[in-house]
């Protein structure tokens, strides 16, 4: 399989003369992949590692499912307990969701506006490999981390970290080094990564793509690419003074000594919150490509879910503090936080109109990445309104930090984006390798999925509102919760079987999937003018768009798009 | 908030903060008087189900919070009904059918005016949803303290909780006890917190929401249950190895009650002849570097108050019932009940172990 790939990427021939070539050896392989400059390698080897560490996440999920299915369970120690849910959420959120996300912006960008490729390949490459060290550095605790409990201690302070628990005095050891360093470097990747994109998209469009006809996708990563740039350098900066305040005995953070606790929340939540909208507006931005293709109808109002999406991007840089409601910092700060945080629903609600209004009138077919795409409207309908719910400060005293947090997260994490990121892979699949998923995997792993999911999450709310908090090894027997968490692990199980399904479509499609062709879905954008999977050079010639939807136009020459932009 | 006064003989200013009170108690005691969705509401067994649970309030900033959310839960839920029902009529209607032309449906690019309608009504809702959140917001958190009320200062630490009464001269663990509130003459208790090393944070659903405590910041909530009775909740921010056995039992004394305890609190410690040779054991060990026993040279500030340690229910944070087997497990070693948790392990020999442990149930 991987030759393939090889000698479709033999850039100095045409199509055809790399036959000529000697069969490269594994070596060559594995070679040409670390050496790769090419945004759709490079995209790929985002997807794969996101994939693998999936898989690592998923692991400690269940690990934490099992213990807590029934009360006082001794599966494992607290220990154990404490560093499976900081990997598991430090995993999925900095090595799971951001490569996922940068992978098919690397991938799909270039060819949705017409580029040979990224703005900075070395860039590139560099920001990849930054971004896996950091994740292999954090496993690396495992083994290496010495701390109270001895040697392969992960890190156990949390994916937030609060401070002082982080302290040497509380945290002794190196585990919590390994986890500043391994996200420090992640961030120096996402930087990076965020950079090229906005370079990319600012300079690279093809001829006639103006920002006006910039594809609803490219646009969302714009904005993600900025917020990355604001987001990330508090988190970096307060790793920073941690790493000071664990090694040369500074006091940030140290209480004891007269730093503060909640400027570490601060400095955390500046970049936690945005983190949450980098992770789901690309999510937003593959229900804009899939949700018109499918329902044969252009996007309703193109130039409003432009807007919305700005209005989330500066919006959601002003709610941190919501995650601080229970930290004291009086009723006008708590209200300026509420409101804020509310606010941040209208340009949400109007992406949810906006789809709607496109479903409405349409010809819908209900294809794989079609069903992921409803399910994640209507879950990340129901999970931003639970949102409203925790917005609403008083609510929050009693919901923050208990399993309705922990549930509502999950909706939008998984119900939402993990449900997007299904449907892309069901999408884009065939333009990356050439060959379709099958169609009949595909529905099972929908259906599988949607039931362990509804099973989870839904069910999780209930333990908050009875009092469950979060982060608990375990618990007593007469609080209630017991039963509810033990269908809640149930459901893990559908997820679980759901996941080897899509795994083995892929697998099994990869080799002998039906031929996919350069346009499968019938679709408008110009990632499917070209090969699939495409040459290096994805487009022979450069192309030339006239309007949003530049293959509309060319199938519909008697009725293209610019007549109504 | 505050229409209805009823100590018109005070002082114009202390007036005002105990009609606040009179008046959220008036709706907490007639709670027949909630409206009709929140009495439906209560009505779903299993949402008010279990001992922690939050739509099951038994003070004044539990109700006042449960009444808010009742109304942001209906709301929310309309919305709910009402998108996702479009969506999935939507969904069946037009959805692709066998036979159907092959011809694209009718592209629509947008209606400036739909837009509008869009974002304006949801912003309204916004707005409504805010300023009612806006008012339990600031009439729970600038709730002015009655001259009356008790006070209670909470620290938290790895893995347990000290409560101090400074008008009082009291220092226990574990187990608050605050006097039952008179509606009639509110006494409210307010805590006053902050933690000795990480964060912790306090949550009994039942009595309020929670509030954090954080080393080096001074945080206040307040708490008027009227219900004698044992209210439970446990520790609600992630602090270390034992979060999860960090528990919380408040009791809420009826004003005998309330005395007597008191009373026994500042009693200085029992010297029972039969529990002497364990004294000495205690006296004679780390112990005391921990731990204080009024009158004897344990003076240690690191662990609970042990003073009183028989007159309490449980031991462990919670953790365990305050039974002889139970405490010479615990002494022999804190590991096998709490892993992880700071106590250490103290060698006692099998002898040793049962002369502390008398001692320990003596101390009543």
């Amino acid at each position: 399989m991987l030759e393939k790939r090889m000698n479709d990427t033999t850039y100095d021939h045409p199509e055809g003369a790399a036959v000529a070539l000697a069969k490269p050896t594994w070596l060559d392989v594995v070679n040409s992949w670390i050496t790769t400059v090419d945004h759709k390698r490079i995209g790929i080897m985002y997807i794969g590692y996101a994939l693998i560490f999936l898989v690592i996440g998923g692991i400690e999920a269940l690990i934490m499912r099992v213990q807590l299915a029934v009360p006082n369970n001794h599966f494992v120690t607290p220990e154990v307990f404490n560093r499976m849910f900081t990997m598991h959420g430090t995993t999925m959120v900095f090595f799971v969701g951001m490569p996922i996300l940068f992978g098919f912006g690397n991938y799909l960008i270039p060819l949705m506006i017409g580029a040979r490729d990224m703005a900075f390949p070395r860039l590139n490459s560099f920001s990849f490999w930054i971004s896996a060290f950091g994740g292999l550095l954090l496993y690396f605790s495992f083994l290496g981390g010495d701390g109270l409990y001895g040697a392969g201690t992960a890190p156990d302070v949390g994916w937030f970290a609060y401070a002082p628990l982080t302290a040497r005095i509380f945290s002794p050891g190196h585990s919590t080094d390994y986890w500043i360093l391994g996200v420090f470097l992640s961030g120096i990747g996402s930087v990076g990564t965020a950079l090229n994109l906005v370079v990319t998209i600012i300079s690279l469009r093809c001829k006639g793509m103006t920002m006006g006809r910039l594809p609803l996708l490219a646009w969302i990563y714009l904005v993600v690419s900025w917020m990355v740039f604001i987001a990330i350098g508090p988190l970096t900066a307060a790793q920073i003074m941690l790493l000071l305040d664990r090694t040369v005995g500074s006091h940030f953070f140290d209480a004891q000594a007269g730093g503060s606790a909640v400027l570490w929340m601060h400095f955390f939540w500046i970049f936690g919150h945005p983190e949450v909208y980098i992770l789901v507006l690309p999510a937003f931005g593959f229900a804009n490509e899939i949700i018109p293709v499918f329902s044969r109808k252009a996007i309703f109002g193109y130039a409003a879910m432009v807007g919305a999406t700005v209005g989330i991007g500066f919006v959601s840089l002003g709610v941190w503090a919501h995650h601080m409601f229970t930290v004291g910092l009086g009723p006008a700060g708590n209200a300026f936080f509420t409101f804020a945080t509310m606010v941040v629903s209208v340009p949400t609600g109007i992406k949810i109109f906006n789809w709607l209004a496109t479903i409405w009138g349409g010809r819908i077919s209900f294809a794989t990445p079609m069903l992921f795409s409803m399910g994640f409207l209507f879950q990340f309908l129901a999970a931003g309104l639970t949102g409203i719910m925790l917005s609403v400060a008083p609510f929050d005293w009693q919901l923050g930090n208990s399993y309705f947090v922990v549930a509502h997260f999950h909706y939008v994490l998984v119900g939402a984006i993990l449900y997007m990121i299904f449907a892309a892979f069901y999408y884009w699949f065939p333009k990356m390798t050439g060959r379709m998923l099958s169609e009949r995997l595909g529905k099972w792993h929908f259906w599988l999925f949607t039931l362990g999911f509804h099973l989870t999450f839904d069910l999780m709310h209930i333990p908050g509102i009875l009092g469950m908090p979060r982060r608990v090894f375990t618990y007593e027997a007469d609080r209630g919760w017991g039963s509810w968490n033990m269908i809640i692990g149930i459901g893990a199980i559908f997820q679980v079987i759901a996941i080897l399904i899509f795994v083995w479509n892929m697998i099994h499609s990869y080799m002998k999937g039906e031929k996919a062709g350069p346009d499968p879905w019938d679709a408008w954008t110009l990632e499917w003018s070209t090969d699939s999977p495409p040459p290096h050079y994805n487009f022979a010639v450069e192309p030339v768009v006239e309007s949003r939807r530049p293959l509309w136009d060319r199938k519909h020459p008697n009725d293209p798009d610019n007549a109504y932009e | 908030m505050g229409d209805l006064g009823q100590s018109a003989g005070e002082a114009q200013e202390n007036q005002v903060k105990l009609m606040s009170f009179g008046n959220s108690l008036n709706a907490q005691m007639a709670a027949i008087s909630d409206p009709w969705p929140v009495r439906v509401f209560h009505k779903i067994p299993i949402l008010g189900s279990g001992p922690t649970s939050i739509f099951a309030p038994h003070a004044t900033p539990a109700h006042d919070i449960d009444s808010l959310s009742v109304f942001v839960l209906s709301i929310t839920l309309v919305i709910f009904l009402i998108v996702a029902g479009l969506l999935m009529y939507a969904l069946i209607r037009f959805r692709r059918r066998p036979g159907d032309s092959q011809m694209e449906p009718v592209q629509l690019y947008g209606s400036n005016q739909i837009e509008i309608a869009w974002t304006v009504i949801p912003f309204l809702i916004v707005v409504v949803l805010f300023l009612t959140s806006a008012r339990v917001n600031f009439v729970t958190e600038r709730q002015a303290k009655p001259a009356n009320s008790m006070d209670v200062v909470v620290i938290g630490h790895q893995f347990w909780w000290e409560y101090r009464y400074p008008k009082l001269g009291i220092v226990t663990a574990n187990e608050l006890h605050i006097p039952a509130n008179d509606p009639n003459a509110p006494t409210p208790t307010f805590l006053t917190m902050t933690s000795a090393d990480v964060d912790h944070s306090f949550w009994v659903p039942e009595l309020a929401g929670k509030m954090d405590l954080i080393p080096n910041k001074v945080n206040v909530m307040w708490l008027d249950p009227s219900k004698p009775g044992v209210y439970l909740g446990q520790c609600a921010q992630f602090c270390g190895a034992e979060h999860a056995m960090m528990l919380l039992r408040v009791y809420v004394d009826t004003p005998a009650q309330f005395a007597q305890w008191v009373a026994n609190q500042k009693k200085q410690a029992t010297e029972e002849a039969s529990a002497a040779e364990g004294k000495k054991v205690f006296e004679h060990t780390a112990c005391i570097n921990c731990h204080r026993v009024t009158g004897t040279v344990a003076t240690g500030q690191f662990g609970p108050d042990l003073t009183h340690l028989a007159s309490r229910d449980t031991i462990a944070a919670g953790v365990e019932k305050n039974t002889p087997e139970n405490l010479r497990k615990w002494i022999d070693d804190p590991d096998s009940i709490k892993m992880g948790c700071l106590m250490p392990k103290m060698h006692l020999n099998s002898h040793e172990l049962d002369a502390v442990t008398a001692y320990m149930a003596s101390l009543r």
